[in-house]
């Protein structure tokens, strides 16, 4: 718990450097230079790419049909959060107007999976701090969720379901009781996790007053999602910015202000509740009606820019689009969140104590294969 | 299923505010070029010796404090690379908005001022640009690659005349 004084000057000729990593600790691999002064980190320097695979580059070589199945591959655990905005770029490109229908969708795909992705990472942060507990109940409670998701994209992880246009096929008629029932019994087990690891002293004690990222930081080095929202800033695309159907329905937007590990977490409990809040009104609201435009295999997008953004699991996910009216993105800029909150790390790991990396690594839910592309 | 004819695109139509704000923008840096306003979005261009100047103004007097990406684009055809800076902004009723700072500079040489010290977010997404197009930033305060490997020899990959192994 305690911070180690920042003035604290370090004897040159006592810094280790200690590669930690790569590795695949949960999420993908990734490694980060550390220079430590006995049980200080002195300076860390993330190494990324170790899993870049140039999604950018492949997009000019696809069409913006083709391009759907590789765009959601960077995240498979929120593979329709991340489509999202890359379809609605297209949409705006076309001018498409979708029909209401597939709208809802979008959203509830977008939601299930922001939960899937939250049990992940609570799940991992758990075993990350010895609570195995909190993983056997993470990955056990999102299954229900998967079960959900695949009977509406017909896939467990990667559905690329939500495509230009609208999203690929309609959901099953007799699955809204299933669904209902689910989310009542998940909004109940959101108090056990409280409970059981929220305040958990353990758990409390190496996540309190660690890792704290001030509301100044946050926005100086442009944080998103729950990091952002933990340090007391209260912006979520889906409010701010409001597209799809999301004004339509009823939520809030947690934010709190602690800005260190434990608020990170909490706050992803809180959003997994407005996420249910808003799959029941949308399983209750759904409209009837076609749930896609027919653009054919390879549509014809105008020319022109766009930049689209929407908030993803991890936080706001944007998409820069150039097209020069050929059936391929003449360029395809993905914004990922992780990408924008790796900066983040060198910042919050200085003066840390070496048992505090994995708690401040984890609580910024960084997913290193996202932030590669 | 509705169909649609071939691609009508309606740009969305300019807001009263993006519109103020780009005004504001050029009245301030007259050589600046306006791209487009649009709704919540607007985009300018600044030559490369008054970005600095243009993004102090951006981030201190129009209240864009929030770096989110910075893109950068191979126009080939016309030897320039395009960088940009996506800005949003957090102060109170201008959250849904994003200005776009563009400047060009010449593809055999790319050299643009670095605006870390105005958005110190921008770092990785500059030294990711550096990489992958060949873009150095001037005043960068660490300009090395990030994401590709260590011994890449070869061109810029974002480059247009990078074609990919197998293509």
């Amino acid at each position: 718990m305690t911070t180690p004084e920042t003035d604290y000057t370090p004897d040159p000729d006592k810094i280790m450097s200690v590669a930690l990593g790569p590795q695949h600790p949960g999420s993908g691999h990734f490694r980060i230079r550390l220079w430590l002064d006995g049980d200080y980190v002195v300076r860390a320097d993330p190494d990324a790419g170790y899993v870049h695979r140039g999604e950018e580059k492949m997009a000019e070589y696809r069409n913006y049909i083709q391009n759907v199945p590789h765009l959601e591959r960077p995240v498979i655990l929120d593979s329709s959060g991340i489509l999202f905005a890359y379809a609605e770029a297209v949409d705006q490109l076309m001018g498409n107007k979708i029909p209401p229908r597939g709208q809802y969708l979008r959203v509830i795909m977008a939601e299930l999976n922001r939960i899937i992705s939250h049990m992940y990472f609570l799940g991992i942060y758990g075993v990350f701090e010895g609570h195995t507990t909190m993983i056997e109940w993470g990955l056990g409670d999102r299954d229900l969720f998967i079960d959900l998701a695949a009977r509406i994209g017909g896939a467990r992880v990667t559905f690329a379901y939500t495509i230009p246009g609208g999203v690929r096929n309609d959901m099953p008629r007799d699955m809204t009781e299933q669904a209902l029932k689910t989310f009542d019994w998940f909004e109940k087990r959101l108090q056990e996790y409280e409970k059981v690891f929220l305040r958990n002293p353990l758990f409390e004690q190496r996540t309190k007053g660690v890792g704290i990222l001030t509301r100044e930081n946050a926005i100086r080095y442009g944080a998103t999602g729950t990091v952002l929202r933990a340090s007391g800033v209260k912006h979520d695309i889906r409010r701010s910015e409001p597209y799809s159907v999301y004004p339509e329905l009823d939520f809030d937007i947690p934010v709190m202000k602690e800005g260190d590990c434990w608020a990170r977490t909490t706050i992803a409990v809180e959003e997994m509740r407005q996420s249910l809040r808003i799959l029941k009104q949308a399983f209750k609201t759904i409209p009837e009606g076609p749930v896609r435009l027919k653009l054919g295999p390879q549509p014809r997008v105008p020319a022109g820019e766009v930049y689209f953004r929407t908030e993803a699991a991890h936080g706001e996910q944007g998409y820069h689009l150039v097209s020069d009216g050929s059936p391929r993105p003449y360029r395809l800029k993905m914004s990922d969140p992780n990408f924008r909150n790796m900066i983040l790390l060198p910042h919050l790991l200085k003066n840390a104590h070496v048992a505090d990396i994995p708690s401040i690594y984890w609580s910024l839910n960084f997913w290193p294969v996202s932030s590669d592309r | 299923m509705q169909s649609t004819g071939p691609a009508a695109a309606q740009p969305p139509a300019p807001d009263a505010r993006t519109a103020e704000l780009s005004a504001k923008f050029l009245q301030r840096f007259p050589a600046a070029k306006s791209d487009y306003v649009r709704s919540k979005r607007f985009k300018v261009t600044v030559a490369p010796e008054a970005s600095a100047e243009a993004a102090l103004f951006l981030r201190d007097e129009l209240g864009f404090d929030h770096i989110i990406a910075v893109s950068g684009t191979d126009y080939m055809a016309k030897k320039e690379i395009e960088v940009i800076y996506f800005v949003a902004s957090l102060r109170p009723g201008q959250e849904d908005l994003v200005a776009a700072l563009a400047e060009r500079t010449g593809r055999d040489s790319p050299v643009v001022p670095s605006l870390v010290e105005f958005w110190p977010g921008a770092e990785y997404h500059e030294r990711e640009t550096f990489e992958m197009l060949g873009v150095k930033f001037d005043g960068h305060p660490d300009m090395r690659g990030i994401l590709l490997p260590e011994d890449w020899n070869d061109i810029p990959p974002l480059r247009k005349d990078y074609i990919s192994p197998g293509r």
